[in-house]
């Protein structure tokens, strides 16, 4: 009999993780390293691992990791890719990471079009420093730093990074989707491997984000922190692809 | 020997290219040379000058609090910088556009119409090559092969406005002969 | 090959391309504008990297991307920029990181001015950002010697694997002066880096982090990083002495007010004074060895800066327990000081003696 389910190539063996249980890190992480092996891109992978609770990703994946300072991912992707371009570069980050600290470079290495992967996982919290509100947070969410609810008259509203990048004419492909149900994991495998096969084909910035549950910092069971993926933040994050440019990309390539 | 030069006029004259001309020139003659042109906020409100030195050994300062000379291409920069001569310095101004030379008695004054002379060549925009070569005639430094040397070196692929240099460098010199 | 008559901005960018530079990436700022405007214009031709980036942060974290994976890598920027690069630069240390970083000084505290200035010496020399580092400093006083110190620059990164800084001031980089350049390097030829990223192909996967969460271990990291330094101090350790053969008064001054202090000196020695220079080359590692040698037979030492006094305090731990005098004169906040102002101070303290 064979195994249908195996251990992904790029996973490391033998590694205990340290997330926390229900957690969708690790789920993307699989992912991850499961795509690349399918498109066979795990020997020039390099990969950028954020400040956040996915810091230590290197720990699981299998293949070459840089860490970043928070929010320099993907100015460092881009370095490394620009240096050299036959690296198949992905800056993996997170909400606070991406749209709080690191918003400038996001917008920019977006807007120059970038040919790099970006994996962002909205988990709507600083997950690492023990849950405070991030920008992505939703509205009457309560955190360590919004304990009455996050109020947009003094906290903002629900920023929407991936939306406003995929306004770009650089970014050629950006897709929104969680991993609280099974069929959310598969759209989310799936939409992996296009934006992994936008930089292969060379057409630019792709970017994944990933409605994905903290049920530590939500204070919740895993099955409940996967029900308000569910039911409450794809309300503000609604899931699908975003912007899909590559057919107007492979024709500007000629 | 040291020649500390200010080169002062309003912007568009051409008096960063005199001094870069200049100092070029200083060098393949195998002098020691800085130039220092003023820069960012100094240069707004269409003014522009730099500073020259050459010398014959190893340059300290390439500022010049006291110039040895002062090449003034318009009225502001004969009154803005004589003031700054050292006692015994010379003052070469451009007389087809600088009405009136402040008064001061340790000093030698220049008159080069090097507006009026650049006509004549049929080439307006040759006067800061018109002063360039009075400079070399009075300061002895550098040398007319130089000086040449430098324009071909700057301007050379461009033959016209190479030899329109030469002429003018040529005009300078003979005007203060 | 030929003299040059170059801009300091310009030769910066030229020796960097020569030294086998191939990515820069900087983001605009006034004195040092033509450094980036050169590498825009150069650059790609030579088959390498040019990116104006959003930011002196991003275009830091650019170069820690391009020097992860082992390619010569320059950014260059001013005091208020090279603030923002600090995190890049703790960075670049503790990754131990090869790259060549310039600031070419100006006038601070804030935005200040544009003006020529050494205000940067301590955040320079004690590392700049958080954390146990420091920083090679290289302060070249001519346009000759920016080419050949940014060529060492690039030199001394790869061999120590460390993140090097070039300092000059808005002089510096706007004045031209004549250069010899050296011949270009292939970077093809250079030593190969097997600590690089470059995908794991059919090796182990390989990781570069800089959370070292147990204690132990990151002291270990500290104590290679002190061991590293020493080694640089042992090896790398630059000055220049100007005049010392019968110098009873040592001046200490670097960059341009080491050019102005020679001036100074000349002026002094025509009055009979004896004073001579020692000029550091190397601000970290710092000539301590030198002027403790000096201070054997040489008694008054006087310090010049651009600033309000900071490498006098490298100059007074180097002369602890010495028992000599050491006195200070600067000019801070962009004033550029005159030969004739220090060779007054000079006859001050020489008269004191
Ligand atoms: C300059 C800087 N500021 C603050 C921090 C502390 N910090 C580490 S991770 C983090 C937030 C992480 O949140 P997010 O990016 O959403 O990742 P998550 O842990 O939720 O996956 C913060 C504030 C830091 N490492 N660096
Ligand atoms: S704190 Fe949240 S994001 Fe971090 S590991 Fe735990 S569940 Fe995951
Ligand atoms: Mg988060």
């Amino acid at each position: 009999m064979e195994l249908l389910n195996k251990w992904p190539k790029y996973y490391k063996k033998d590694v205990i993780s340290h997330y926390c249980p229900g957690c969708g890190h690790g789920i993307v992480h699989r992912l991850v390293a499961e795509v690349l092996e399918e498109l066979d891109l795990g020997r020039k992978a390099y990969l950028v691992c954020p400040a956040g609770c996915a810091v230590l990703a290197y720990h699981y994946f299998d293949f070459d990791v840089i860490e970043s300072a928070h929010g320099r991912g993907t100015a460092i992707a881009t370095g490394a890719k620009r240096a050299r371009p036959e690296l198949f570069v992905i800056s993996y980050q997170g909400d606070g990471d991406l749209s709080a600290i690191g918003t400038a470079e996001t917008i920019h290495s977006a807007n120059r079009g970038e040919n790099i992967c970006v994996i962002f996982i909205n988990n709507a919290v600083y997950g690492m420093t023990g849950g405070q509100m991030a920008p992505t947070s939703v509205i009457g969410q309560s955190t360590m730093t919004s304990p009455e609810g996050r109020n947009p008259e003094v906290d903002g509203y629900p920023l929407h990074i991936t939306d406003v990048v995929a306004s770009f004419p650089g970014v050629a492909y950006a897709e929104r989707t969680s991993v609280a149900t099974p069929a959310g994991i598969r759209k989310t495998r799936k939409a992996i491997r296009q934006a992994f096969e936008t930089q292969v084909e060379g057409l630019g910035y792709s970017i994944v984000e990933v409605l994905s549950p903290c049920p530590t910092n939500w204070k919740m069971d895993p099955v409940t922190a996967c029900r308000w993926v569910e039911e409450e933040m794809v309300k503000e994050y609604k899931p699908g692809v975003l912007t899909d440019k590559r057919e107007e990309k492979r024709k500007e390539k000629g | 020997m040291i020649v500390k030069t200010l080169c002062a006029g309003s912007g568009g004259q051409g008096v960063l290219t005199l001094g870069n001309v200049l100092g070029n020139a200083a060098m393949l003659q195998g002098f020691h040379a800085t130039y220092l042109p003023a820069y960012g906020a100094a240069m707004r409100g269409g003014t522009a000058n730099c500073t020259i030195t050459i010398a014959d050994e190893e340059i300290a300062s390439p500022v010049a609090s006291a110039p040895d000379i002062v090449v003034a291409l318009n009225q502001p920069s004969a009154f803005a910088f004589i003031n700054r001569l050292v006692s015994g310095g010379k003052l070469i101004y451009n007389s087809s556009i600088v009405e009136e030379v402040p008064e001061r008695h340790d000093v030698e004054a220049f008159a080069v119409p090097a507006n009026d002379l650049a006509v004549e060549l049929g080439n307006a925009r040759s006067a800061n090559m018109i002063m360039l070569g009075a400079f070399a005639k009075l300061a002895g430094v550098p040398s007319r092969e130089a000086v040449f040397s430098s324009l071909k070196l700057l301007m050379g692929r461009k033959k016209a406005v190479f030899e329109a240099g030469c002429r003018a460098v040529d005009k300078g010199m003979e005007y203060l002969s | 090959m030929d003299k040059v008559f170059i801009s300091g901005n310009h030769c910066i960018a030229e020796a960097a391309i020569r030294a086998g530079c191939r990515c820069y990436f900087g983001y605009p700022i006034t004195p040092q504008n033509e450094l980036g405007e050169y590498m825009a214009a150069h650059m790609r031709r030579a088959g390498g990297v040019f990116l104006q980036s959003e930011s002196e942060t991003a275009a830091i974290n650019m170069v820690i991307g391009a020097a992860s994976v082992g390619t010569r890598v320059m950014t260059s920027s001013s005091s208020p920029g090279v603030s923002l690069k600090q995190e890049g630069l703790s960075f670049l240390a503790g990754f131990e990181f090869p790259a060549v970083i310039v600031n070419m000084m100006r006038g601070g505290p804030g935005l200040g001015n544009i003006a020529p200035a050494q205000g940067d010496y301590f955040q320079s020399t004690r590392g700049g950002g958080h954390g146990d580092y420091r920083t090679p400093v290289l302060a070249p006083a001519s346009v000759q010697e920016l080419a050949d110190l940014t060529v060492k620059a690039f030199a001394l990164a790869d061999a120590y694997r460390t993140p090097v800084m070039l300092v000059g001031d808005g002089m510096m980089g706007q004045m031209k002066e004549p250069v010899t350049f050296p011949e270009p390097i292939d970077p093809e030829t250079l030593p190969a880096k097997p600590w690089a990223l470059k995908g794991r192909g059919d090796g182990p996967s390989r990781y570069q982090a800089s959370l070292i969460l147990d204690g132990l271990e990151m002291e270990r990291h500290n104590w290679k990083l002190v061991r590293k330094y020493k080694v640089l101090a042992e090896q790398e350790t630059m000055y220049e002495s100007y005049m010392m053969d019968d110098a009873e008064f040592v001046v200490v001054a670097y960059g341009t007010t080491a050019r102005i202090a020679k001036g100074a000196i000349k002026r002094a020695r025509k009055d009979g004074l004896k004073v001579g220079l020692i000029r550091p080359i190397t601000l970290f590692p710092f000539p301590d060895k030198v002027l403790r040698e000096l201070a054997r037979s040489i008694r008054h030492f006087l310090v010049f800066e651009m600033s309000t006094g900071q490498m006098v305090e490298d100059v007074r731990l180097a002369l602890e327990n010495c028992g000599v005098e050491i006195n200070f004169h600067g000019r801070p906040g962009g004033v550029i000081p005159t030969p004739v102002e220090f060779s007054r101070v000079i006859h001050r303290y020489y008269r004191r003696m």
